[in-house]
């Protein structure tokens, strides 16, 4: 069974842990402008978002890829940037339409949620249960699914 | 059943992918005109940069990769193709006939009919064969011009400066990447370009091209030369290669001339045939040519525009990936539609990141368009947002990477932004939050 | 190294930003943050400067926590001389602005002399430059965020800015950072103002790399917060009611002041407590808190998120103030609430959306609306002066003074002087609430008398986040002690100041001190920063910084005088609840305090304090 993030805006109180967990797994470095996962405030709604990717079956990044630089990790259904091989061309960064793969300048390379290899940073450090790795069947993730399914529907 | 693919950059490679996922049996040919593994021409500049070698434009790294799924590669390039009797010939001589062929042959760079265009230090930018010739001939300090300033001509401009050239670069077009950006993006570009002390001639042509020598470098030209020595303190090789004259008269030497004025579909060998060319191969959402087993898909075909339904050529990766696999589908029996072409672009002009996408230059009001645009020059940040009622038709911005996906994905799905239009027409910026309160409505609801 | 290492100084009258290397031997003396920020303005400025004056300095501090992932590791302290008070001015803010400093590879920024126009700073990693901000100058905190946000074209940057209140030289004017998080007390906000220096704006993608021993850091860190999360008050009760749970306690306790401290107890006490908030509202149907939130890394979540009633007559015709928006917290419930004897919950949190939208600090402004009502009830100030009628018990009144406040028009400009100036200037200078011209905040010091001594003695004016005594003598926190008892409150007083040096200058949140104790909080700090941060360091270091603000305010021309009370807590005793007949005896207590202080009788720290402090 693959596991998913779910994510729960009613429970995130936008402490960024998860932010600061993600980019310190990834860059060895605390850094929320590096994470992979983001914390959208709405101000006026007064509630705080937890945003990332959903891993989506069409894998729009994947597919735009020019080098073969993003793979499917079997074991977590994750898509994932080989970042030996990611030239910067930045096409995935358009391609994908949930806008959760990002061009980080300084390293001349795009990055996007891998889940951690199956334990995510995000999840473990979220003191709120906002951010789970759960059985995808169990998830809220049928919501985002259908979300994201909607929207590959309408370009596919 | 026999499946023919001619051309195997992205197009090719995914339809090829695509088949073997949903056919086992079928016999896959693919056809390559290059004598180099399927590669991504969306890599030279990175390869010009020394960023990566050969291997790592490659589309798929593994050697096997294409005996393993039984995808047969012929190396070869398509002379005549016989609807009638399913079968095409190629300039060598060699034949193969096909059930279904998908025509993904792609584009060529166009050279313009200028005198001396074919000199051998006039050089277009689009093989590793080009990129071998660029490498040798683009040594640190040569005197390099560069015809065209398109998105092309853009992401090859940082490879070249970066070689340490001495660049100039001429368009046609008023503005940078004219067919990409709006006239405000396209002019910030173009200051942040020659701020990087590359030096940009917009508004002008390239009239002719001599062999050095054979006019002297007197007049204008030598005063911009020693404009240009004075400027860069790089003292100019002795024996320049060329002399180029542009239609506002100057006169240029440069060592090497990089053509990169556009690119036209590779339809030669469909002369005679009934499949419709217009601009490109004419497909419908299906990638169908309306001739019996032939689908296009890639940089040659025209296919419908997401927005405005019109036929359009879109020479860009995410697109070829998309036709060739929903071709492939069709090639199957498994017949799909595309919703229609939605240009997206990103540009990297050394270091400043731009991208557009759809309807970049809006509707008219009379048609229900409205827009808003936000420029900050000094800080190189710019955003355009173009709607149809409350609708996001196109986008285009320039300093920005995070999130700029979900500008694709409010266009493409015709999201109706309701409340959202009036905060984005208020702020743009505020476009991803726009995009989620959108998509994921129960997530702010209080 | 868990500092950057790093000082940006802000030359406002030449225009320049420099990067300078952090004094890494004060950064041992002295932590970081308010501590470390005390010493740079201490070396670098005259303390008997005018506040208000190009000569006065403005710090922003981190502190080494600050960034990191230990629980509330977002705070910043501004240090500056304060304008209200004359004395030193330390004010400590969270919200997520004092990480984005850290981010963007700083540790603190110093601003000096005062720009001829109005500018902001924008800070982008190592690039600082100012910019012009005439379009931004008479515009709210709120609008400054969204327009540089918006012309930045970059919703990520965080923000610190004035409002008007700042502008106008409100003597109790804040810096908000985050819409409504702020460095609130001692006018702060006056003296960013005086600089014209309108915002501060950050964008930090460098990061904290310099944790000393991640692995170890991060388990000292995951420890502390389940120490938080297993915690009654930081696991359970601030999350859900949020400081305001204290409204009723305080209120049992008999020391909840009231109308400008004549009572220690408010009838309406209930209806604009915690409680209240989660009600179910009769005109809307609606409850007024939304959510509570958090500040930058907090696993607490304090932060109250409410919608006001869109039918209050406060903002029924005004949609601006109908979305989500900062709630309250105890301070500014009690201050805008009791401390008038109004119990309207919306029109407190109508004038609490003003104070963050305009920047002003909502305990010295409502505390000086108390002078101002009583000065009304007693005929000293009349109707025609004031603009409204004002007696003690009226919303309208409230909110119409929080209205000219902001805009600094009429009354509001007597308003924005403070009790202190306001209740002299009509003869009355008794009737401030107030210690060194700052004012009270919520709890009293009579019925609470260890606060009471913490008020006189607080480096900054009276101040509850100084030494919060309460969490002993109300909440049994480590220890229960009696509230009316002045037996060992000298001691009790000396350790909760000392300590929450400690928190302050780390660059967490008090409020973990519900739970913490500086045990929980020295393994984070010796496992993220280099050197020796022992129990032992820490509690000389946490004395060596109380001790440095007080040479700051003795050099300023502080005296014994200024450590006390105003009459009325020393004579009125409390009217009712378990107080009732007290009077505070500060007096009685002041000496033992300055002996545990290792302090002469005056006050001034003895020649073997200052040696064995290392001052």
């Amino acid at each position: 069974m693959l596991k998913s993030l779910h994510l729960d805006p009613l429970k995130c109180t936008g402490c960024l842990q998860c932010e600061m967990a993600c980019s310190y797994e990834k860059t060895g470095v605390v850094n929320p402008a590096k994470s992979r996962i983001k914390i959208f405030n709405f101000e006026a709604e007064g509630r705080k978002v937890p945003y990332t990717c959903t891993q989506c079956a069409e894998a729009w990044c994947m597919a735009a890829c020019p080098v073969e630089a993003i793979k499917l990790d079997k074991g977590t259904g994750a898509k994932v940037v080989l970042e030996d091989t990611c030239v910067g061309c930045k096409v995935c960064t358009i391609a994908c339409p949930f806008g959760t793969v990002n061009y980080m300048a300084d390293v001349g390379k795009v990055q996007k949620c891998d889940l951690c290899g199956g334990d995510p940073a995000c999840a473990k450090a979220c003191p709120t249960g906002a951010i789970t790795y759960i059985d995808a069947d169990w998830t809220g993730l049928d919501k985002m699914r259908a979300w994201a399914e909607k929207a590959n529907a309408a370009a596919l | 059943m026999k499946h023919l693919i001619l051309g195997n950059g992205p197009t090719g490679v995914v339809a090829a992918e695509t088949l073997r996922g949903v056919t086992s049996a079928d016999e896959i040919v693919m056809v390559g005109s290059e004598p180099e593994p399927p590669y991504s021409r969306m890599a030279i500049p990175y390869l010009l940069e020394g960023n990566i070698d050969e291997r790592g434009t490659y589309l798929r790294k593994t050697d096997s990769h294409f005996g393993d799924l039984s995808i047969r590669q012929k190396q070869g390039r398509a002379r005549a193709l016989d609807t009638a009797q399913r079968r095409v010939t190629f300039e060598d001589g060699s034949v193969e006939t096909y059930d279904r062929l998908l025509i993904a042959t792609g584009s060529h760079p166009v050279r313009p009919p200028i005198p001396g265009v074919d000199l051998p230090q006039v050089q277009t930018c689009w093989t590793l064969e080009d990129a071998r010739a660029i490498a040798s001939l683009a040594s640190p300090g040569s005197r390099v011009l560069q015809l065209g300033a398109g998105f092309i001509g853009c992401i090859i401009m940082e490879a070249l400066a970066k070689r340490g050239v001495e660049l100039t670069v001429v368009e046609m077009g008023d503005r940078m990447v004219p067919r990409m950006m709006t006239p405000k993006a396209g002019g910030m570009i173009k200051r942040w370009v020659e701020e990087q002390g590359i030096r940009v001639v917009t508004g002008a042509g390239v009239q002719r091209i001599d062999p050095a020598g054979a006019n002297s470098a007197g007049g204008i030209g030598g005063m911009i030369k020693s404009v240009v020595q004075s400027v860069t303190g790089n003292k100019p090789a002795d024996s320049a290669a060329l002399t180029v004259t542009l239609s506002t008269g100057d006169k240029l030497e440069c060592d090497l001339v990089i053509v990169a004025a556009g690119v036209a579909p590779n339809v030669d060998f469909l002369a005679g045939t009934a499949i419709e060319v217009n601009k490109g191969v004419v497909v419908n959402l299906a990638m169908e040519t309306g001739v019996d087993g032939v689908y296009a898909a890639g940089d040659v075909t025209e296919a419908p525009d997401l927005l405005t339904g019109e036929n359009i050529v879109s020479a860009i990766q995410p697109n070829a990936a998309d036709q060739g696999r929903i071709a492939a589908l069709g090639m199957a029996g498994r017949k799909v539609e595309l919703p229609g072409v939605l240009p997206i672009n990103v540009l990297d002009t050394l270091g400043l990141i731009s991208v557009s996408f759809g309807q970049w230059w809006g509707e008219k009001p009379e048609d229900d368009g409205s827009g808003v645009e936000l420029a900050d020059e000094g800080l190189w940040r710019y955003l355009s947002l173009q709607f149809k009622g409350d609708v996001l038709i196109g986008a285009t911005a320039i300093g920005r990477t995070d999130q700029v996906g979900v500008l694709r994905g409010l266009i493409q799905n015709r999201t109706s932004l309701g409340r959202w239009k009036k905060v984005l027409m208020d702020n743009p910026t505020r476009f991803v939050d726009a995009y989620i309160a959108t998509s994921q409505p129960v997530s702010i609801a209080s | 190294m868990a500092w950057n290492r790093k000082v940006l100084r802000v030359n406002l009258t030449n225009g320049t930003c420099n990067a300078e290397p952090l004094n890494m031997e004060w950064a041992n003396d002295y932590l970081g943050s308010r501590g470390l920020g005390t010493k740079y303005l201490f070396e670098e400025i005259d303390p008997k400067v005018d506040p208000l004056s190009p000569d006065n300095k403005l710090i922003m501090a981190t502190g080494p926590l600050t960034g990191t992932m230990a629980s509330t590791g977002g705070r910043y302290t501004v240090i500056t001389k304060g304008p209200l008070t004359g004395a030193i001015a330390c004010s400590n803010s969270g919200g997520y602005f004092g990480a984005e400093l850290k981010f963007a590879g700083w540790d603190m920024i110093i601003f000096e002399g005062k720009s001829a126009k109005p500018v902001y700073l924008y800070v982008e990693n190592d690039k600082a430059e100012l910019r012009d901000a005439s379009h931004l100058w008479g515009k709210t905190c709120w609008e400054t965020e969204d327009l540089i946000k918006e012309s930045h074209q970059d919703p990520q940057i965080r923000i610190a800015s004035i409002g008007r209140s700042g502008e106008n030289q409100v003597m109790f004017a804040c810096i908000v950072n985050d819409l409504h998080r702020a460095a609130g007390r001692s006018g702060v906000g006056a003296v960013m103002g005086s600089k014209n220096l309108k915002a501060v704006a950050l964008r930090g993608t460098v990061g904290v790399s310099g944790i000393k021993d991640f692995a170890a850091f991060l388990k000292a860190s995951n420890d502390a917060k389940k120490v938080l999360k297993e915690n009654a008050v930081t696991g359970q009760g601030l999350p859900t009611y949020g400081t305001q749970v204290l409204m009723n306690v305080i209120n049992e306790v008999g020391a909840l002041p009231t109308r400008n401290h004549l009572d220690v107890q408010f009838e309406d006490a209930s209806k604009i407590s915690a409680e209240a908030m989660h009600e179910v509202r009769e005109s809307d149907g609606k409850k007024h808190l939304l959510t509570n939130a958090a500040c930058f890394g907090c696993t607490i979540a304090c932060g109250r998120i409410s919608k006001i009633d869109q039918n209050h007559f406060t903002v029924v015709n005004s949609p601006k103030y109908w979305g989500a928006s900062g709630g309250l917290e105890y301070e500014a419930a009690w201050a805008l609430g009791a401390a008038n004897g109004v119990g309207d919950l919306e029109a407190l949190q109508y004038a609490n959306m003003l104070c963050n939208e305009d920047g002003y600090d909502p305990i010295t402004f409502g505390a000086t609306v108390g002078a101002v009502m009583e000065l009304y009830e007693m005929g000293v100030l009349t109707k025609e002066q004031i603009g409204i009628e004002a007696p003690f018990g009226s919303a309208k009144a409230l909110a119409f003074l929080a209205e000219l406040t902001s805009r600094g028009e009429g009354f509001g400009k007597e308003v924005g002087l403070g009790s202190k100036r306001l209740c002299e200037k009509y003869g009355h200078p008794e009737l401030s609430m107030s210690v060194k011209g700052q004012e009270f905040p919520a709890y009293d010091g009579r019925g609470i008398q260890g606060i009471g001594l913490n008020y006189a003695t607080s480096n900054r004016g009276a101040c509850h986040v100084r030494g919060y005594t309460v969490a002993s003598e109300v909440l049994g926190i480590p220890v229960k002690t009696e509230p009316t008892a002045t037996e060992g409150k000298p001691e009790l007083v000396k350790a909760f100041q000392d300590a929450t040096t400690i928190f302050d200058s780390a660059g967490i949140c008090l409020f973990t001190s519900f739970a913490w104790t500086l045990a929980d909080v020295q393994p984070q700090l010796q496992a993220a920063c280099e050197g020796d941060w022992s129990m032992e360091k820490l509690n000389l270091v946490g004395e060596r910084i109380w001790n440095l603000e007080r040479e700051f305010n003795l050099a300023a021309g502080f005296t014994r005088k200024d450590d006390d009370l105003p009459p009325r807590l020393k004579n009125e005793p409390c009217k009712t609840g378990p107080a009732k007949g007290v009077v505070s005896h500060v007096e009685e207590m002041l000496p033992e305090y300055y002996k545990v202080r290792g302090w002469d009788s005056e006050g001034v720290p003895t020649a073997q304090t200052r040696t064995r402090l290392g001052l």
